[in-house]
């Protein structure tokens, strides 16, 4: 924890009420989200015991496992749970538009892209886990399933993998991106409950935040968000449902045992549901974050190339393991991703920018000094490299020939040409060289360069494009990783769980 | 432990300058076997780049061009320097990035081409650059026999696949004992893969090729004779190695006595310095209490025990400088496990004269791979509530307390072996993944039992 989050959260306990950490949204909101929350059996590994899923806030679909343990009726959800997920996620697939992909070549992407919220990582987890398990399964055969069982597992597998993805929002866990905006008064891990957080930054009616977060403790009034259910509810409510069930003789006695299950785990649901969509709302109210619109396109990009996959390709599932190359190439994207999330963050918020001017990367003061038409004749031709000197206050770290950007000055490059150390108590003078975004001629564009009085934002952290990192392909992986791999081709045994 | 023998100081050099020797040949007699790769774990100060730099020069002499690869910069151009010093008519390649300016211990030998463009470097026989510029070359352009990987434990795996194409076989060096490589992202997607990509570049390469001969060098020449016994038994408890110089053979002296400008503190500060000359080893602890990472007290007594080392003119002795080499600003360093607790000791230190400008305050990262006179070291877990991975981990600690010629003090808040007692280590075990060991909770208890032994309180 940071040290102004740590500051945001004593404040939040002290004034009783969460403290904004962002003053931006970080995400995109899509339209038309589809919430999902599976509950999964306690004990089981991974066995799917109910889900609320839908994209309408009043009208939640519940889909039971009415006896978990049983394998067929697991397969059965997953073909039920299939019927409302794929069609979701495919309607999308639909209306496309043209975007340039460099070398005067376009290619297409669709115009919209699905987003589905689930309540934690705990639950993203369980999605994973689920799209492993289903989507090696054979259609045919000893222990065919139902064709749109691995179809949901390939995507399932999908969004689990682009929420590993710093900055991606096709799947997002509400306890993370409201984590992300508010901070509460209370622990990390309590924050992982979705009702106690919920509970400090918009208590329900009548009640201050602390009496709303510890009434969210209590499992009646506010059940788990899953995947784990609550233990009572286990014991005292399920259990004996499920114990019914399996005795139930007769239509009509199951019919009521049915019922009476799909009854019991709705009640357990829709106090989540209702948070789930609470919290969708309050991110919507939030005025979106400058790069929020580019990650959103790269998602887009992500959703498009993986539709046509599906499509024309041979459409395997995504193998169990990522070989070597995959694996290192993977971590290069995410380490890229990581960055680039962190930079635009800084850009798009003050508050997050807040935490480097803290760590020193970047720093805020005003303009003292400017030299807009200074010329730089040392090389053949002149160039126009006016000079400005901020005085800051800020705790500064970076160095001579360190490259900026200011946040009210994308498109021009900064770099710093001397930092002249204050006394105690006296600020920092920095002097900064620009290039870019001047206009052609050797006198600078009215505007384009800061004046003095102005008050600027300079960050250190690259926003701009980073080179692509080059890998051997994978059939020349070198001899200390194993040399070139065996061609992976799903196999009956990738449906086998070392655990199952 | 070999370290404890009792032998007497003439055959302890002896034997172990003979060790030394015989394991350095040793491994040179691996590269003349064709091994498809050679491992060479060195502990601190092992004379690792010397066996580098002996490397290089046989299998460039055996014919064809040799790759070496480092990590840093700054490492690249020390190689490049030690090479062109040996060798003065080898012609050595120093592969930079575009833009770069060759230092001056690289740009005063004639035989030294720099070049960023490896072509024209062809008729070189050995070519130096960071791992991170031959992994830049396309495929093709440049390939050999041989490459001699420096510091290859701080390489990570995805790097180790990036360069592999460029050469056959390949000789690693390095210190398993310092920090692991890192990354940004913390998922363990990859856990118990062989080919794991945040794993360092020998674990990779000893889990696809089990048969490479792992050597060993025996002798430590930077740590002391006191200083080897705590970090060979906290940091290297199978392997062990021995100190290069007998007991009593390095010493400091100071050229004042305890007087100061602010008696009420240096009495404590002199306490330590004293300990510190006759022992090697100091614990300097301050009361107990929870802090911020920039512990204000734990900062100002890192800061003066530096201004004191300096005011009281202390001088080393050692096999290297029998007649005595001051200790100045230059030669000691404070270590640190944040940057920003780096920040506010160098604000303090400005802030006491110029005499203390030429003290190096770094984190352990930044330190890997350097050698001081005296080490201050700020424990990672002083003040802390709680023992985290990253404040816990072994290799952190290893390069805090291996970086000293003569002595070591550490700095810290009092009761961090209760705070390891509270906070076992709780990292989740994964299947397929080699236990390394030590684990960092037992070396940080090791490394504090032997400590209490010199304590001294603030």
């Amino acid at each position: 924890m940071s040290t102004l989050t740590a500051l945001a959260r004593a404040q939040a306990r002290a004034g009783g009420e969460a403290q904004p950490l962002a003053l931006v949204r970080h995400l995109h909101i899509a339209e038309r989200p589809l919430v999902f929350i599976p509950l999964a059996l306690a004990g089981e590994a991974n066995a799917p015991l109910a889900a609320m899923i839908g994209d309408e806030a009043d009208s939640p679909r519940l889909l039971v496992v009415n006896q978990p343990r049983n394998r067929d009726e697991r397969f059965a959800f997953a073909a039920e749970l299939a019927r409302v997920v794929v069609p979701y996620l495919e309607g999308f697939a639909t209306q496309a538009e043209d975007v340039a992909s460099g070398g005067g070549e376009t290619r297409p992407r669709f115009r919209y892209a699905p987003q589905v919220f689930m309540p934690s990582r705990a639950s993203i987890g369980f999605a994973r886990l689920l799209g492993r398990s289903t989507r090696f399964r054979r259609t045919d055969g000893e222990y065919a399933v139902d064709a749109a069982v691995p179809v949901l597992g390939r995507w399932l597998s999908f969004l689990a993998e682009r929420a590993e993805h710093p900055g991606s929002c096709l799947l997002v866990a509400a306890t993370e991106v409201l984590s992300l905006h508010w901070a509460s008064g209370q622990s990390g891990l309590e924050d992982l409950n979705l009702a106690a957080l919920m509970a400090w930054i918009e208590p329900p009616g009548g009640l201050t935040c602390l009496q709303a977060a510890a009434a969210a403790e209590d499992p009646l009034q506010w059940p788990p968000a899953g995947p784990a259910t609550d233990p009572g509810f286990d014991n005292e409510v399920l259990a004996p449902l499920i114990d019914a069930y399996g005795r139930a003789d007769g239509a009509a006695a199951l019919q009521r045992a049915e019922a009476a299950l799909a009854r019991a785990l709705s009640a357990q649901l829709l106090p989540t549901w209702g948070l789930m969509w609470r919290s969708i709302a309050l991110l919507r109210a939030l005025p979106a974050g400058g790069h929020v619109g580019k990650r959103w396109d790269e998602d887009r990009a992500a959703f498009t190339s993986y539709v046509s996959y599906l499509r024309d390709g041979d459409g395997l599932p995504q193998p169990r393991r990522d070989g070597a190359v995959a694996a290192a190439r993977r971590l290069s994207w995410l380490e890229r991703a990581q960055a680039s999330y962190a930079a635009q963050r800084a850009f798009d918020d003050p508050l997050a920018m807040a935490e480097f001017r803290m760590s020193g990367e970047a720093f805020a003061g005003r303009v003292v000094a400017a030299e807009p038409d200074r010329l730089d004749t040392s090389g053949r031709r002149r160039t126009l490299r006016p000079r400005i000197t901020v005085e800051t206050t800020d705790p500064l770290t970076v160095e001579t020939g360190t490259e900026l950007r200011a946040v009210t000055r994308l498109t021009q490059r900064a770099t710093i040409v001397s930092v002249e150390p204050g006394g105690p108590g006296e600020p920092i003078r920095v002097v900064i060289e620009l290039a870019g975004g001047m206009g052609r001629s050797l006198v600078a564009e009215p505007g384009t360069v800061p004046e003095t009085g102005e008050w600027l934002c300079y960050c250190s952290l690259p926003l701009g494009y980073q080179p692509v990192t080059d890998f051997p392909a994978t059939n020349e992986t070198p001899w200390t990783h194993g040399g070139p791999p065996v061609p992976a081709l799903p196999a009956d045994e990738d449906a086998v769980e070392d655990w199952s | 432990m070999s370290t404890s023998t009792g032998v007497t100081a003439a055959t302890a050099t002896a034997t172990a300058a003979e060790l030394a020797a015989r394991a350095a040949d040793e491994v040179i007699a691996d590269l003349a076997a064709r091994h498809r790769a050679v491992v060479v774990d060195s502990p601190p100060g092992a004379g690792k780049s010397t066996l580098v730099v002996r490397a290089a020069r046989a299998l460039a002499a055996a014919g064809g061009p040799v790759m070496v690869v480092a990590q840093t910069n700054e490492q690249v151009d020390d190689l490049t320097d030690r090479l062109a010093r040996g060798d003065p008519a080898l012609p050595v390649g120093r592969l930079s990035a575009q833009g770069y300016v060759p230092s001056a211990r690289v740009a005063r030998h004639l035989a030294v081409t720099v070049s960023a463009s490896v072509a024209e470097l062809a008729d070189c026989a050995v070519v130096v650059a960071t791992a991170a510029k031959w992994a830049t070359l396309r495929a093709g352009t440049w390939s050999c026999a041989w490459a001699v990987v420096d510091e290859a434990y701080q390489m990570r795996s995805d790097m180790l696949l990036r360069i592999a194409g460029h050469f056959e076989r390949a000789l690693f060096v390095g210190d398993p004992g310092q920090l692991d490589p890192f990354s940004t992202i913390d998922i363990d997607r990859w856990a118990g893969l062989t080919w794991d990509p945040m794993q360092s570049a020998v674990e990779v390469l000893l889990r696809h090729n089990p048969e490479t001969p792992v050597r060993r060098l025996p002798v430590s020449w930077r740590l002391s004779a006191t200083a080897v016994p705590l970090v060979a038994e906290a940091f290297y408890p199978f392997q062990g190695f021995l100190a290069g110089t007998a007991p009593g053979e390095r010493r400091l002296e100071f050229a004042t006595r305890a007087l100061g400008s602010r008696p009420r503190v240096t009495g404590a500060l002199d306490e330590a310095l004293g300990l510190a000359a006759d022992s090697g080893w100091v614990l300097y602890e301050l009361p107990p209490r929870h802090t911020v990472r920039t512990d204000t007290e734990a900062v100002w007594a890192c800061a003066s025990l530096a201004e004191r080392l300096v005011q009281r003119g202390c001088m080393g002795y050692s096999e290297q400088t029998p007649a005595g080499a001051p200790v100045g600003a230059g030669r000691i360093a404070i270590g640190t496990a944040h940057r920003d607790q780096s920040k506010a000791i160098r604000a303090v230190l400005s802030g006491l004269g110029p005499a203390l400008a030429g003290v190096t305050v770094d984190t352990a990262n930044r330190l890997q791979g350097r050698e001081f006179d005296v080490v201050i070291v700020l424990h990672p877990l002083s003040g802390r509530h709680d023992a985290s991975a990253f404040h816990l981990e072994a290799g952190r600690l290893c390069v805090l307390t291996s970086r000293h010629r003569h002595a070591c003090i550490v700095v810290a808040r009092a009761g961090i072996p209760e705070l390891l007692d509270a906070y076992p280590s709780t990292e989740p075990v994964h299947l397929n993944v080699p236990a390394k060991f030590p684990d960092g909770w037992e070396a940080n208890q090791a490394v504090m039992a032997h400590l209490s032994e010199y304590k001294v309180r603030a």
